[in-house]
């Protein structure tokens, strides 16, 4: 499925990513931890495309197609997602008309029909009401106004709507309590599926007690340091990245 | 400095310029070294259905000048009119029309400024009165030619709890001008002032505004936005002003401008003058690019660049749209402003 090998990016001229590699088989969970500074942002803000993260080396697949070369947009069509850290607020628009947009720009992407109104609120009410989310809230400005949960509920709604096959959860457990924490996790464990894969990128180790991982990736200096199984979390838990961080 | 006087006398010297503090970004002195001769006559057979004329009971047509116009609303008695300003060829003209919506009369007004491609200069004169509690809600969408100079001023005079709410629509042209005067003489009048300019190529456009409070317990509510692209240029003045004794006055004007590229302009002078103690006035002015943080994150959820621009643009300007009272006409320009901005 994801399949990135040495890896180098820069932001403002300085070297963030220094030789990344890390692969995810379709069907499996990997969760990628490391301190603050080490590039866990960087990492999936190169993936998705955006301005000012420049590659400066190395290769990033999905099922063999080159990432790095498409357009933000040609990524999300091909079916990466990112759900934010910080979800933007989107003023004037209300939620409901931007997923919709979306959702109708892949199609459109892919060559597939476009989604007709009433089959779309169908599945945003199914959907809505999985993740806890009050259909009303979704006729309001996308994010304008909503609480920190609210906003990560918000992207993991918009990721079960777009159905996409490569999911980025970024930082998905910061600002949640631990109610919104067990809504966000059932609806992220509800998308698992042979033909999709995940990558969790978290500080702390709390979120994969929810999410529980195949595989466990420290990020430290702009690179995978260490990998191992859900076990590598708890002791990273308990030990801290310090030796990590002086091995960078 | 009288631009109906300049046009009827063919006297350049006479049109106001950036010596004129009030025109000083429209410079039309400096633009026009000789006023066109009289635009020829029009006949209306030749002239198409205006984009509002669907909605209206009675619609008045004065094309390339020469007609004035009378709308009269009767006591307690309601229309919706439509009031066509057509201007075609190169020549130049200048038209007047009157409004009095009598006591607890209301008029929705729809008023379109249709230019053609030619060189010409326009000037359109209204004198709108509100008696007691009349309400009148004007929507002008000014669609003139690129190549026009197009000048539409407005003297508007409020009774005692009259209510005028007033959304403009523009979209530039070689020079374009909508002026408002409110004077609010009569005591808890409402006022909402709304404008909205998208502009692109080399588009001029200036939408100016001066409010007077004289009476007490007077509102303004206004609200400017603006999308300016290429080496398009914007103008937004707008005063306030509140007299001495206009005590209780409530007036706030925001303004805030989006500029999507490196060589396009917008010119702003918000002016709040108060002379009562008691009153609660504000304005609020912002001028910048799209944000681009919100650009990434709805093309990261598949919507391409040039989608997500208009998405973004669209709800910027939206929020000025909503407020249009008048259901079908909301909707006329809502479409009228996405045309405009999804290229």
């Amino acid at each position: 499925m994801l399949n990135v090998q040495d890896l180098h990016a820069s932001v403002g001229g300085t070297e963030i990513l220094k030789g990344l590699s890390l692969e995810i088989p379709a069907g499996q969970v990997h969760a990628v931890m490391g301190p603050n500074g080490a590039g866990k942002s960087t990492l999936s803000y190169v993936l998705t495309g955006r301005a000012g993260y420049e590659v400066t080396g190395g290769t990033a697949t999905l099922e063999g197609e080159d990432l790095l070369a498409l357009s933000p947009d040609e990524r999300s069509a091909r079916g990466v997602f990112l759900s934010f850290q910080y979800p933007l607020e989107i003023p004037g628009v209300p939620a409901l008309t931007f997923i919709r947009t979306a959702l109708n720009a892949q199609h459109k992407a892919r060559g597939e029909d476009e989604i007709a109104a009433p089959a779309f609120l169908k599945l945003a009410r199914e959907k809505a009401a999985a993740l806890k989310i009050d259909f009303e809230m979704l006729k309001r400005p996308l994010n304008v106004g909503f609480s920190g949960g609210e906003k990560k509920r918000m992207e993991i709604l918009q990721m079960a709507i777009l159905s996409p096959r490569m999911l980025i959860l970024d930082e998905t457990d910061s600002g949640l309590d631990i109610d919104a924490m067990k809504i966000v996790a059932d609806g992220v464990n509800a998308l698992r599926a042979p033909d999709r894969a995940m990558l969790v990128i978290t500080h702390y180790q709390r979120l994969l007690d929810y999410i529980t991982p195949d595989r466990v990736h420290v990020l430290a200096g702009g690179r995978i340091v260490a990998s191992g199984g859900p076990e590598l979390a708890l002791q990273l838990e308990r030990e801290g990245y310090d030796k990590y961080a002086r091995a960078a | 400095m009288n631009l109906t006087a300049a046009i009827r006398e063919r006297d350049p010297t006479a049109l106001p310029g950036k010596r004129d503090e009030a025109w000083r970004w429209t410079d039309l002195r400096g633009l026009i070294r000789v006023v066109p001769p009289a635009s020829e006559a029009v006949d209306p057979r030749d002239v198409g259905q205006g984009p509002f004329e669907h909605l209206v009971s009675a619609s008045y047509l004065v094309a390339n000048g020469g007609r004035d116009v009378r709308i009269e609303v009767a006591a307690g008695e309601e229309q919706v009119v439509a009031l066509r300003f057509l201007a075609r060829g190169a020549g130049s003209h200048t038209a007047r029309a009157e409004v009095d919506v009598a006591a607890g009369g209301r008029l929705t007004l729809l008023e379109t400024y249709e230019g053609g491609d030619g060189g010409y200069v326009a000037h359109a004169l209204l004198a709108i009165q509100l008696g007691e509690a009349a309400a009148l809600e004007r929507i002008v969408l000014a669609a003139d030619g690129a190549e026009g100079v197009s000048v539409s001023e407005a003297e508007v005079r409020l009774a005692a709890r009259a209510d005028y709410g007033q959304s403009v629509l523009l979209a530039g042209a070689r020079r374009q001008r909508i002026e408002t005067r409110v004077a609010h003489p009569g005591g808890g009048a409402k006022l909402r002032l709304d404008g909205v300019y998208l502009l692109a190529d080399k588009r001029h456009a200036d939408l100016t505004t001066v409010v007077t409070h004289e009476g007490t317990d007077g509102v303004t509510m206004q609200m400017t936005k603006g999308v300016v692209r290429d080496q398009a240029r914007g103008v937004f003045q707008g005063r306030i002003v509140v007299a001495q004794g206009a005590d209780r006055t409530d007036a706030r004007m925001e303004h805030h401008a989006l500029i999507l590229s490196d060589r396009a302009e917008v010119d702003a002078k918000p002016e709040l003058e108060i002379y009562a103690d008691d009153v609660a006035c504000s304005h609020g002015n912002t001028i910048g690019a799209l944000d681009e943080e919100a650009l990434f994150y709805a093309r990261q959820r598949g919507i391409p660049e040039v989608q997500a621009r208009a998405l973004l643009t669209e709800a910027f300007i939206g929020e000025v749209i909503d407020r249009i009272g008048h259901e079908g006409a909301r909707e006329i320009v809502r479409l009228w402003a996405a045309q405009r901005l999804g290229g």
